[in-house]
């Protein structure tokens, strides 16, 4: 019911194929779901039995995690032609850093958005990253779920692998056009092209070209998507989220064009430093579950307990093993595959009350202070940057890190809410600010005591640009399209001490300021009034000109020696 | 009830020539200060109700010793400018033999540049620095208030001059009908004949319509005052020099709460906080108060409102600081009964036994028992 009604908007003809190259649209009709109208009554009216449990496991099989999502789009951020445009363009755009990165290149995207009819755009980004074996790109493009980074505890843009797939997907089903992408490894390689479509039903690709392309690349990665969107500025566009993308990631360079704009905007790279390459990690004993615990256990090469927690945690020394063990009553020369049940639950327990060092942070690639500066410098021109990075710390074993940047006056406006802009893992968060925890954690701070006004419930009002990352092997977002941070009370805590830090620095730049301001007031006091009061002696004393010159300067003078005493 | 009458003073207007002299001398000495490189200052008293002393002989709120300074520095300096431009001003009106309102020296200011005052009440505020500054009465800078003074019925002949001719002229205020005289700003050179028993002075416009409607004045022999609230220095004047040349006493007859109570009355008979430095001229000290007292309330079994939060504030307050009112036992225990009902009752209030149950029965009971009346 999502992807074909017409009051969406979305038209898509199922009877007559736009492409010759015969992309295959016989999957996209769609059975009509139950609706409110259908009648549902609490009670059958007649004893007489419909169904049978036989005859209803017949209908009973495998959902295809691609037909759920093509079901679902909101829930991968399609909810809308607006929201389309832009989440497809960050799809793209995360991959190609994460790969960048990850290869140790500068990136330069290249970031195109050409407006096709009144709701029709084709997007095309294209990177300089370290491209993608042949093989590899049916399955990378063509398939839900399927990705490098799920199963490893570190810190990336993407997670699941759902992103650029689903892009494609959503292009595919609104205009009928499979994604397009171009993709060289080397100076010595061929650049291969593709044309693929996803279906849905088997969650597999479907290669519809493959070509060898001349490509003025060496290497890299061209992706094109045709889709039904819409493309505005302000708030949410993808404007917006591609200036802060540059500022979270100020070692990047962005060319951009936009539909009516001939020349691309140039976003220039302002640090030639890579991020340090994340490592991937062993997850912390802390916040591990019940279940997870007892997976492990029975999925472990080890022999022993002790062993085990050493082997399969991070920071567990030997000394801590013991601590554990000792306190779950457990032997550490115990088989960790054949504790009971309860025993486990012991181990659990223990776990949590014994001292653990904090997680390796190596895994964390915050953006740091200097360059969250000058990413914030770059694209905001104000009177006062400051940014702060939290050490890193600990939610359910997970390790994160905070950090916040903050720009004031200047040319933001100053009679205006604060302009928050959320990062996680260096992507900008544009949708549902109220759910999320950084927003939370803004709106918890009494920001008055920092010299701003702020209404009850609500953000604070100020020329302020609000700069906040959490970086972290696994961002618990709220929901698949990534655009909210569950509050973790340990996220919550941190966010709260990293805000006040940068608050406190803010309040001694205003008082500061204010108080230069007071004196320049006072300054212009004596320059204003003194003259009056030479006019008004002169006149109830009636001296000359020259004496009421001579009185003025006198006491100008005087009051001006006072002051700066 | 006869007060011991306050002697006469000597009339405030003791000449312009003086007022000029003391403006020259402050200058002078400013002036020279800043020459010396100094820093100047002007002393002020400080007019608010912890600055007065009551004087129980003397019959009136008398200025303590507190002073506020205003030595000249940056945070200072543009009240110093306006209140010297405000000199300035005062001076030239006296040299002129003219006068500003309150509200026309405003205007004034707005000449000048940045020392300009925003909002009336500023330089009001200003102008009574200078006031208490130089210890005269404002109309003898040249400034005038805007209010009405009050309006006067009754056994009454006032004595004033014609402005062009000098010749004497002889207000009766017996023959205003159902109008009334209306006391003129400056009383100063006003002389009275009367053979009436009493003032009476009463709060608000609407009683003074009916007692001068039922010709009351005809049937009591007294003279009837109408402050209209708060009185103003000129009607507090008048009835000060009005009852002081005729020894006459003074009755008044306001509504029964904290603010006829504390605010009008006491301002009547001893002054005003603000206006400390000049009560000994504008003020009554041989009033009394005929009513509405706590007491009547009950007496005459009166409808009431309940006091109001402010009413309630009020009378703490006035139990608490007002030195007039800590004098006199009576008062604290008529407030404090008040404070006990929590109620408050009006003149017009006594209309529930008749239209003119006030005229022929309240005040003649009233009146009949003089030294009941409170201090």
């Amino acid at each position: 019911m999502i992807w074909c009604s017409a009051s969406q908007g979305v038209p898509v003809s199922t009877s007559e194929p736009r492409n010759t190259k015969s992309p295959r649209l016989d999957f996209l009709e769609i059975q009509p779901l139950p609706t409110d109208k259908d009648p549902v009554p609490d009670k059958p009216v007649t004893a007489e039995k419909r169904e049978t449990a036989e005859s209803m496991a017949v209908r009973q099989r495998d959902i295809s995690i691609s037909e759920f999502f093509s079901k679902n789009r909101h829930l991968l951020g399609f909810d809308n032609p607006r929201k389309a445009l832009l989440t497809t363009v960050k799809e793209a755009v995360d991959n190609s850093l994460d790969a960048c990165e990850e290869a140790g290149i500068l990136p330069t995207l290249k970031v195109e958005i050409h407006q096709l009819e009144e709701e029709r755009f084709r997007v095309c980004i294209e990177d300089n990253g370290p491209g993608i074996v042949k093989a590899q790109i049916p399955r990378i493009f063509g398939r839900l779920l399927y990705g490098s980074k799920f199963h490893t505890l570190k810190q990336a843009r993407g997670q699941q692998g759902i992103g650029i797939s689903a892009a494609g997907m959503y292009g595919l089903l609104t205009t009928g056009k499979s994604i397009a992408v171009t993709s060289r490894t080397g100076s010595g390689k061929p650049a291969h092209y593709y044309e693929i479509q996803i279906d849905t039903r088997k969650n597999r690709p479907q290669v519809i070209t493959d070509k060898v392309v001349d490509w003025e690349h060496s290497h890299g990665t061209r992706v094109e998507i045709e889709l039904i969107g819409t493309y505005k500025k302000g708030r949410h566009s993808v404007d917006d989220y591609i200036r802060q993308t540059a500022i979270a990631n100020p070692h990047c360079e962005i060319l951009f064009s936009v539909p009516g704009c001939d020349t691309p905007l140039h976003l220039q790279r302002a640090s030639t430093t890579l991020p340090p390459e994340p490592r991937s990690i062993k997850p912390h004993p802390y916040g591990v579950e019940l279940g997870v615990l007892i997976r492990m256990m029975k999925e472990s090469s080890t022999r022993q307990l002790s062993a085990f927690l050493q082997r399969d945690f991070s920071r567990v020394s030997s000394r801590v093993a013991q601590e554990i063990c000792r306190e779950a009553s457990l032997k550490p020369t115990a088989n960790p595959r054949s504790i009971a049940a309860n025993e486990v639950e012991r181990l659990f327990k223990a776990i949590n009350t014994v001292k653990i060092m904090n997680p390796a942070t190596n895994c964390l690639s915050p953006i740091h202070e200097e360059q969250i500066l000058a990413g914030l410098k770059k694209e905001i021109e104000a009177e006062f940057y400051t940014a702060i990075t939290r050490s890193p710390a600990v939610y359910r074993g997970n390790p994160f890190q905070i950090e916040v940047g903050l720009a004031y006056g200047g040319s933001l406006p100053a009679d205006e809410l604060v302009d928050l802009m959320r990062f996680a893992n260096r992507v900008p968060l544009q949708y549902q600010q109220s759910a999320c925890a950084i927003t939370k954690a803004v709106l918890g701070i009494d920001w008055r005591s920092y010299g701003l006004s702020q209404s009850k419930g609500a953000l604070p009002i100020g020329p302020i640009m609000l700069f906040v990352h959490m970086a972290s092997a696994w961002v618990p977002f709220t929901s698949e399209s990534k655009e909210a941070v569950a509050a973790y009370p340990e996220i919550m805590r941190e966010l709260r001490l990293a805000l006040q830090e940068c608050g406190r620095k803010l309040a001694t730049h205003i008082r500061a300021h204010r108080r230069a301001a007071e004196e320049a007031k006072k300054k212009s006091y004596i320059e204003k009034y003194i003259p009056h009061i030479g006019i008004a002696l002169r006149e109830i004393l009636g001296f000359s000109e020259k004496s009421e010159n001579d009185l003025v300067g006198t006491l100008k003078d005087v009051l001006e020696r006072s002051r700066s005493k | 009830m006869t007060k011991k009458s306050v002697p006469s003073k000597k009339p405030v207007l003791s000449g312009s020539k003086m007022v000029l002299k003391a403006i020259r001398t402050s200058a002078q000495d400013i002036h020279r200060k800043i020459l010396a490189r100094k820093k100047p200052t002007m002393k002020f008293p400080v007019r608010s109700l912890s600055n007065v002393r009551y004087h129980p002989q003397r019959g009136f709120f008398e200025i303590a010793g507190q002073k506020k300074e205003r030595t000249l520095t940056v945070n200072t300096v543009k009240t110093f400018a306006q209140t010297l431009r405000m000199v300035a001003l005062s001076k030239e009106l006296i040299e002129n033999d003219d006068i500003a309102t309150k509200r026309e020296a405003y205007y004034v200011s707005k000449n000048w540049e940045e020392a300009r005052f925003a909002e009336q009440p500023e330089s009001d505020t200003v102008m009574d620095d200078v006031e208490a500054y130089f210890g005269v009465n404002r109309e003898q800078l040249g400034f005038i208030p805007e209010e009405k003074g009050g309006d006067v019925a009754g056994r009454l002949i006032v004595i004033d001059h014609d402005r062009d001719t000098g010749r004497k002229l002889r207000i009766d205020c017996t023959k205003f009908g159902s109008g009334a005289y209306s006391i003129p700003i400056s009383v100063e050179q006003l002389e009275f004949e009367t053979k009436a028993d009493y003032i009476l002075v009463i709060e608000t416009a609407g009683m003074f319509q009916r007692l001068v409607k039922h010709n009351y004045w005809k049937k009591a022999n007294c003279i009837l005052i109408s402050m209209g609230g708060v009185p103003t220095r000129a009607c507090r004047r008048f009835i000060r020099r009005l009852s002081d040349s005729k020894k006459i006493p003074v009755h008044v007859f306001v509504d029964g709460d904290p603010y006829g109570i504390t605010n009008i009355y006491r301002t009547l008979k001893v002054g005003s906080g603000n206006a400390a430095h000049l009560n000994e001229y504008f003020c009554v000290p041989q009033a009394s108060f005929l009513g509405i007292t706590p007491q009547d309330i009950i007496d005459y079994k009166l409808p009431t409102h309940p006091l109001k939060d402010v009413d309630i504030k009020r009378a703490q307050d006035a139990i608490k600081n007002d030195p007039f009112i800590r004098h006199h036992k009576d008062w604290i225990r008529a407030i404090e009964l008040l404070l006990k009902m929590s109620v408050r009752a009006e003149q017009q209030a006594l209309a529930k036994h008749g239209l003119n149950y006030v005229i022929d029965t309240y005040l003649p009971q009233k009146l009949r028992h003089p030294e009941r009346f409170l201090p």
